[in-house]
């Protein structure tokens, strides 16, 4: 009983380790803009990370945090056919959105480092 | 009849745009909704055009200018189309009502300036919007029969919302 204990025990040190590296593995991400939709439209990272977006629209976009986002107020500028990034710099959950098409929204999930 | 009724709804649309109702009775034919969704941006590209031309306003001129170019980019997109498919657009009574009207509309603004002239071409961008939207969506897109047709329309159509939208953003910070 005691080994099946300590066996669980490890079992789940594994899997919290895979957990935590797998969370960590995000890195740099990418959205792309089609046809006035953020893909994907929730992106996870860490602090320090950096979101490229990459419009395809032949119109020009913006990614803009919403009002009173972490570490916002900002915007991203994005003409037609181009892609701009930007480093995320505080943990949160950013609601963003286009500000020449409001109805474009998209969501940034920031973890802490 | 009920093509009848579709007309009378798009008829109670245009009356916020306007005073005369621009939409003609009967379904359109692919050549013609290919006219009156080109026309409907040649017009919205020329209302930003004196828009830029009178105002002096931050936020009215970024918006007119991003009228311009989006209108621009979608009539790009559906003169390609249209010269693929190998429709001619046909001109109709729908797309010269609505040329009547923004000839009317544009009259009228350019006795205005400053201010006044800000908020009635932004309500005005928002009714115009509104009533085009209505009519993509409960007449154009289900007349179509050509299937990219209708996709250029539906893509135009959430454009248009988001156009909608922004004008409407544009107006609450000019109260």
């Amino acid at each position: 009983m005691p080994q099946l204990l300590s066996r669980r025990g490890a079992l789940a040190a594994l899997l919290a380790i895979a957990a935590s590296r797998a969370a960590r593995a995000h890195g740099p991400q990418q959205v792309t803009i089609a046809k006035l939709l953020y893909v994907p439209a929730e992106t996870t990272l860490h602090v320090g990370d950096t979101v490229t977006w990459v419009n395809n629209d032949p119109i020009a976009h913006t990614a803009t945090a919403a009002k009173n986002a972490p570490g916002g107020p900002w915007e991203v500028m994005l003409p037609p056919g181009k892609s701009a990034a930007m480093q995320m710099t505080t943990a949160g959950t950013i609601d963003y959105y286009c500000r020449f098409h409001p109805n474009m929204k998209a969501r940034i999930i920031v973890l802490a480092k | 009849m009920k093509v009848f009724s579709r007309a009378s709804l798009l008829a109670g649309a245009f009356l916020l745009a306007g005073s005369v109702s621009a939409f003609a009775a009967g379904t359109p034919t692919d050549p013609q909704i290919a006219h009156i969704a080109y026309t409907a941006g040649v017009l919205d590209i020329k209302a930003a055009e004196q828009a830029l031309a009178i105002s002096k306003d931050e936020a009215v001129r970024e918006f007119a200018t991003s009228m311009a170019t989006d209108h621009k980019a979608v009539n790009d997109q559906a003169l390609a189309l249209v010269a693929k498919l190998g429709v001619t657009p046909e001109d109709n009574d729908t797309s010269k009502g609505l040329a009547a009207q923004a000839d009317a509309k544009s009259a009228e603004l350019a006795k205005l300036t400053g201010a006044d002239f800000d908020k009635a071409y932004v309500a005005n961008e928002i009714a115009y919007h509104k009533a085009v939207n209505g009519a993509l969506a409960d007449l154009l897109i289900p007349s179509a029969s050509n299937a990219e047709l209708k996709a250029l329309l539906e893509t135009g159509l959430k454009l248009f919302q988001g156009h909608q939208m922004h004008a409407e953003h544009v107006a609450e910070g000019l109260k």
